[in-house]
């Protein structure tokens, strides 16, 4: 049984170390002041990669593009998707089935081919309509709500249509017979069932939007969002803003996890009955504190307490000390090596004549683990430091 | 119904004339042609799929006749959607909306129409008052028993003052308690408000209770309309005689016919009795007596005959007694005599006789299943 807890306990470990080390490393990475995200050796703990993250132009005016394009989305997407479940429940089943295929087709389409049959359809109608008109239409802005569109609304539409099931034609028709008009059920009985499908339905659009890559770059055209800088940049390679980038969505979704944690116990408890039974909802002030706009409100304040005491961080004197450190420690190999040189002359001294001492340093830098730059023969002085072992021996003649 | 009823009544009657509803090529109500008074409580009593939520929705306006004409106080209905009638439906399922608190559900008709919030509260405070259950109008839904649901989905339907409030089987979630609790209640809310209920249900005892008539339905056919005494001792077909309470079926053949009396020949003997439904039958056709179990007395000598007692069912009040007379099973229900009542025990012969004028004769039809 021991052997079974043990093996138990060892795989729990390694399963949650692979679903969450990277994570982990990377939230460390975005606090240690190397150029290279690292933790080992641990240099200073900074937190300038934020200021380096929000300085960058490209990724802010990417982000900003990404919510003008994510808000365009939403606003369309979701209306259409609750049309086109509401539609699809509206039909007899065999043609549902039918149409069913068809709008869900752009899922199932690869991005690539969205974006370029976009850019290649609204090129074409743009230039037919020709002047202000093309350059409203013809711009990375419109081109990739449109393109994101054509798929994130049959996301929208998979939300409703799983909660469309669990609704009872017959709430509509006791509306309609105690008097309201179809306009008047749709509004007091359906819409608000579908209130809670049409928030998450509005969230995963906007994550949707926000992550497409293959579609956007094409559609984007010159502009780039927040995902199009991003791949770019880490193209040219990555620093530890990026991690610090992390930390920041890693932060954004734990504080919306907590709170729709808080929203769905609170729920529960209401719905279960337990409410009124549990000693947390009958002390006023625990009552509140577990209130989830409470919750996340506290949630808010602690990161922005963070946030602001981390930006007061200095970390340069560290930093400073750290190259002097780097600079003493090249120092000090340098002048290591000097006196290895020098060892070496004293020992090959009769052989090797004194005037050539260049050459003999050059040789002898090819030959030895040292370094090109200490490899420099002492007449030279600084000369020989600066030009190492490809420089010629011409003043000591 | 000569209730009190409001200074200026309105015409709350409802005609089917000539009312057949099809789905494709299956008919599903068949040439209903009846008057339902207005303020009467009129019951729709039938088996299980035999059109009774079809003609419903018919009247309530979801949907339109195939043949014939729906007509709301002398005005006919064609085109009128159920937004437009003067007619509230109570779903079998009553269909309260659940994120509504139970004061908003009875104000929503007055909400739709417009009605501002105060006068709402009042009327919704009104009609909690009227249903017994004042005071509750905050609660959810959810926190409802289930009759307490039931009288909710009643004061929402009275909230605009219907002339025909349709109810669609709406006590058969309730356990048998509260149904018949319900029942009363049901019956005392209708001659206070004085509109039109118009009821269905598949429970006989429901319907004979509550109404004031009934049609009893099988098959899209409305096989009779009378008042629950002619329904339960006037049958006119063997399927209303079979449905409606219990009954034993004696098969014959009719030896001869005077009026509304003939003589039957079956294998336990001749017996007389009450031709049903005004027929005429010739000396050799085929018939069924119904006679209810009530009605078969030991020792009488009227259509006296022999039977072997096979079982004894007893109940307090009233003892079943089980017996066979040829080859047929006889259902036979006694008032519970005291000590001196025994009628004896298993296998024992005894005779039984009954008064022609409660025993029926009908042609050989549909026999209602034991449900
Ligand atoms: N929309 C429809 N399309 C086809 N057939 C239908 C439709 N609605 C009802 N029917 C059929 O009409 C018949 C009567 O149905 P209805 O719902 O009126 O029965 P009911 O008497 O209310 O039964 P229950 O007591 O079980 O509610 C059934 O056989 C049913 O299958
Ligand atoms: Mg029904």
């Amino acid at each position: 049984m021991s052997r079974a807890v043990v093996f138990g306990g060892a795989y729990a470990i390694a399963f949650f170390s692979f679903l969450f080390g990277p994570l982990i490393i990377m939230v460390i990475t975005a606090f240690n002041s190397s150029k290279f995200p690292r933790i080992v050796p641990w240099d200073c703990f900074t937190t300038g990669w934020f200021a380096e993250l929000f300085g960058n132009q490209r990724l802010m005016e990417g982000l900003l593009n990404s919510v003008i394009i994510g808000v365009g989305v939403v606003a369309l997407a979701v209306p259409i998707g609750l049309a086109g479940a509401l539609a699809l429940s509206e039909l007899p089943s065999k043609l549902r089935a039918m149409l069913y295929t068809v709008l869900i087709l752009p899922i199932l389409i690869p991005g690539v081919v969205l974006g370029i049959s976009t850019i290649v359809l609204w090129g074409q109608i743009s230039r037919g309509l020709g002047g202000a008109v093309q350059a409203g239409m013809y711009n990375g802005y419109f081109l990739t709500i449109v393109g994101q569109i054509t798929f994130v609304s049959a996301y929208a539409m998979l939300v409703f249509i799983a909660r469309l099931q669990r609704f009872d034609a017959t709430q509509t028709e006791a509306a309609l017979d105690l008097g309201a008009t179809p306009g008047q059920a749709f509004r007091k009985i359906l819409l608000p069932f579908m209130a809670p499908a049409i928030g998450s339905a509005a969230f995963i659009t906007l994550l949707a939007s926000f992550e497409n890559y293959n579609t956007t770059v094409f559609t984007v055209l010159s502009e780039s969002t927040f995902t199009t800088a991003l791949a770019s940049k880490v193209r040219h390679g990555t620093d530890p803003s990026l991690s610090a980038l992390a930390v920041i969505i890693i932060t954004i979704t734990l504080v919306g996890a907590l709170t729709n944690e808080a929203v769905q116990r609170r729920k529960e408890a209401e719905l279960g009955g337990k409410a009124s039974r549990s000693p947390l909802y009958a002390n006023p002030l625990t009552r509140a504190l577990t209130h989830p706009g409470v919750v996340f409100a506290i949630l808010v304040a602690i990161v922005a307490t963070v946030s602001y005491v981390g930006s007061k961080h200095d970390s340069s004197v560290c930093e400073a000390a750290i190259l002097q450190d780097k600079l003493d420690r090249q120092a000090e190999l340098r002048a290591a090596q000097k006196a290895k040189i020098e060892a070496q002359e004293v020992e090959q001294g009769i052989t090797v004549p004194k005037p050539e001492g260049g050459f003999g340093g050059a040789f002898g830098g090819l030959g030895g683990a040292a370094p090109v730059a200490p490899a420099a023969p002492k007449p030279e002085g600084g000369f020989g430091g600066a030009f190492g072992g490809i420089a010629p021996p011409a003043p000591s003649e | 119904m000569p209730e009190t009823s409001p200074v200026s009544s309105p015409d709350r009657s409802v005609l089917l004339d000539h009312v057949s509803i099809r789905f494709g090529n299956f008919t599903a109500v068949d040439n209903a042609n009846l008057k339902i008074n207005s303020g009467e409580f009129f019951s729709f009593l039938g088996p299980s799929g035999c059109g009774k939520t079809t003609l419903l929705r018919c009247i309530s306006g979801f949907s339109e006749p195939t043949e014939g004409r729906v007509l709301i106080g002398a005005k006919d209905m064609k085109g009128v959607g159920p937004n437009k009638r003067p007619t509230a439906l109570i779903f079998q399922h009553l269909a309260l909306f659940p994120l509504m608190s139970v004061a908003d559900n009875i104000a929503f008709p007055l909400e739709v129409r417009g009605v501002g919030k105060k006068m709402r509260r009042k009327r919704a405070e009104d009609l909690l008052d009227m249903i017994a259950l004042p005071g509750i109008g905050d609660k959810k839904v959810s926190e409802l028993s289930g009759g307490q649901k039931q009288r909710v989905a009643i004061a929402r339907a009275l909230a605009v003052e219907p002339d025909i409030l349709l109810l669609d089987e709406p006590l058969s979630a309730l356990d048998l308690k509260l149904r018949q609790h319900m029942r009363t209640e049901l019956r005392a809310i209708q001659q206070q408000v004085g509109v039109t209920f118009i009821y269905i249900t598949h429970d006989q005892g429901e319907a004979l209770t509550m109404s004031d008539r009934v049609a009893v339905m099988s098959k899209g056919v409305i096989e009779q309309v009378g008042a629950p005494d002619q329904i339960y001792n006037r049958p006119r077909s063997s399927f209303v005689a079979s449905f409606v309470g219990e009954n034993n079926a004696l098969k014959g053949i009719v030896k001869v016919q005077s009026e509304d009396m003939a003589a039957l020949e079956t294998p336990m003997g001749t017996f007389e009795a009450r031709v049903g439904g005004g027929r005429k039958y010739k000396p050799g056709d085929e018939a069924l007596l119904f006679v209810r179990p009530e009605q078969l007395v030991p020792g009488k000598a009227e259509n006296a005959f022999q039977a072997t007692l096979s079982r004894q069912e007893f109940e307090g009040a009233t003892n079943h007694v089980f017996a066979r007379a040829g080859d047929t099973d006889l259902r036979i229900s006694m008032v519970n005599g005291g000590l001196a009542g025994s009628v004896g025990s298993t296998g024992d012969t005894m005779s039984l006789g009954f008064a022609p004028m409660n025993a029926t004769i009908l042609p050989v039809g549909q026999i209602a299943s034991e449900a």
